[in-house]
């Protein structure tokens, strides 16, 4: 059950194969196809939430197009990008938790 | 698209500003072309409308289409036009290319966003806008859900049917808040008036042959009053409803699901034509006049920001607004189609403009600002408390709307739960930074000829 990506075989859209794209997430590899967003990854490969609020509740896409901001995570070491309106780059290291931030000395 | 296809086509040189990395906007919202679908149109209504003013303007000589552009700021000057200042790059990126633009004429397009009113367990993932299960269907051929339940009101939550049907959801079900007598008072009073906006009803019965088709049920005067589970939805409680929204106490039953849409309305994104300076009227959206400019000379507006109406009062706007801002007049015809979408506007808020009982639906822990976690319960105790009616003190004591999306979610909702008392109501949709920038980014466009010199 959640959410899933409509295998293209199957898809009445006959969209083209743009080939695999795998992104790494906390560690672990998910892979989608070239074209996709971070969050249309992570939505296509069944996770639902990947992000916990101020009070520990958690959190995936909301609203799709930017306006919510529920579904931050950091890419390549920037924080608080939409997830919904990056698209993902092959090799991308996405991590659902805040870059650790360097106290100055 | 249709306001820059229009300015072309008088003479003028236009240039493009989408914040997206396609256009076509959240209508016509397609795959990357990497993925481009051969059968594509099965998504859209009006495909064909949308690959004329694509061509027709990505081939143009005089058209600059600028991908990627997020509008952060437009400056004010009572005698000059206004300066836009814009982040050309990936979304949220720190190394994006800072621009200035000082543009004779100035078309605000920037659409709506969909008003989702709170009740218990809404802020579960698995509880999606029907806006982000439309983008998701169409631009990444992902379903939000294997077994879908859509709910709110209005004519939006068809397409949702058709889009996750074609992606593979199955739909049990369409919960239309709205009651069936409200719903043939605004849509059958004076049913010739409708004859001229005769593609809208060609466009709602596609869609309604999709629910006979895939035997969707379409449940009138009922919506989703809770959504359960611990970590995801697993299931939601719908409840019938007076017409004035308020539940009907013994109706509820539960249906499983593991996903629900909402969309109860919609709000325009009026940030920039705020700071540009644009008049709004009473329900915040930008005044034009007959040629769709607005309050301020050279400034032009066109689609949800002047009122909810829909794609194709969109684009005759937008068709207006392009000619009278290159010098032209527009076509009678035009102006004739605009008055009849305008029609089919008002009966949608007729028929399905939110009520206010739904603010029975919430209980105190219910979640209202999603950002700062601030609960219903909360913004109530605290209001009555302190007795403030100023909404920007109540938004500093209780913190609804100071999270990163700044307001944009709950804004409305918290104004609606704070009463008509409220002082600077409204004011949750004033943003002088349009979009979140880093401050990084903000520090690069100040050369040092801008800096002002120490005293």
């Amino acid at each position: 059950m959640g959410p899933q990506r409509l295998p293209v075989a199957q898809d009445p859209v006959a969209p083209r194969d743009s080939g695999p794209l795998t992104i790494t997430v906390d560690g672990a590899q998910v892979t989608g196809q070239v074209g996709q967003t971070v969050a249309g990854l992570l939505l296509g490969a069944g996770h639902v939430s990947w992000r916990t609020s101020r009070t520990g509740r958690p959190r995936g896409v909301f609203c799709g197009i930017g306006v919510c901001f529920d579904c931050l995570v950091t890419v390549n070491d920037i924080p608080d990008v939409r997830a919904c309106q990056r698209r993902a780059t092959e090799g991308d290291v996405v991590s659902t938790e805040p870059p650790t931030r360097e106290t100055p000395a | 698209m249709a306001a820059a296809a229009a300015a072309l086509r008088h003479g003028a040189r236009v240039t493009l500003l989408e914040a997206g990395y396609n256009l076509g906007g959240q209508y016509w919202r397609h795959l990357a072309h990497e993925r481009r679908g051969a059968q594509e149109h099965r998504l859209h209504h009006g495909w064909s409308t949308f690959q004329r003013l694509r061509d027709e303007i990505s081939g143009h000589p005089d058209c600059d289409v600028v991908f990627g552009a997020s509008v952060w700021a437009i400056d004010r000057h009572d005698d000059a036009p206004p300066v836009v200042h814009v982040m050309v790059g990936a979304p949220d990126g720190t190394d994006r290319e800072p621009r200035s633009y000082t543009p004779g004429r100035l078309i605000l397009a920037t659409g709506g966003q969909e008003r989702t009113l709170p009740f218990p367990g809404w802020d579960l993932p698995g509880v999606f806008t029907a806006g982000a299960a439309q983008a998701l269907a169409k631009g990444e051929r992902v379903a939000v859900g294997r077994r879908v339940l859509v709910a709110g009101a209005g004519p939006f939550l068809l397409p949702v049917v058709s889009s996750l049907i074609r992606t593979g959801a199955t739909v049990v079900g369409v919960a239309e808040a709205s009651g069936r007598s409200r719903l043939t008072r605004g849509w059958l009073t004076r049913p010739w008036e409708l004859a001229s906006a005769s593609s809208k009803a060609g466009e709602l019965g596609g869609y309604l042959k999709d629910l006979v088709r895939h035997r969707v049920p379409y449940w009138t005067g009922q919506t989703v009053v809770a959504a359960h589970g611990t970590d995801r939805v697993h299931s939601v409680t719908l409840a019938a409803l007076h017409p004035d929204w308020t539940r009907v106490e013994g109706s509820e039953r539960v249906v499983e699901v593991d996903a629900v849409c909402v969309s109860h309305g919609f709000v325009p994104r009026t940030e920039l034509a705020i700071a540009a300076g644009c008049q709004l009227d009473e329900q915040g959206f930008v005044t034009t006049d007959a040629g769709q400019q607005t309050s301020v000379p050279n400034v032009y507006s066109a689609g949800e920001l002047t009122g909810i109406g829909g794609a194709d009062l969109a684009l005759a706007e937008g068709e207006v607004a392009g000619t009278t801002a290159a010098g032209g007049v527009p076509r009678p015809l035009l102006v004739g189609q605009r008055k009849a979408l305008r029609n089919f506007a008002t009966r949608l808020e007729a028929a399905h403009g939110i009520r206010p009982g739904w603010q029975t639906w919430p209980d105190p822990g219910t979640m209202l600002c999603r950002c700062e976690d601030v609960t219903v319960g909360e913004l109530r105790d605290i209001a009555a408390k302190t007795r403030s009616r100023g909404l920007r003190s109540l938004k500093l004591t209780t913190r609804a709307g100071l999270g990163v999306c700044q307001g944009r979610t709950c804004g409305r909702n918290v104004e609606d739960l704070l009463g008509p008392n409220l002082l600077q109501a409204g004011r949750t949709s004033r943003r002088p930074i349009a979009t979140p920038v880093r401050l990084g980014e903000l520090a690069a466009t100040l050369t040092p000829e801008r800096e002002d010199p120490l005293p």
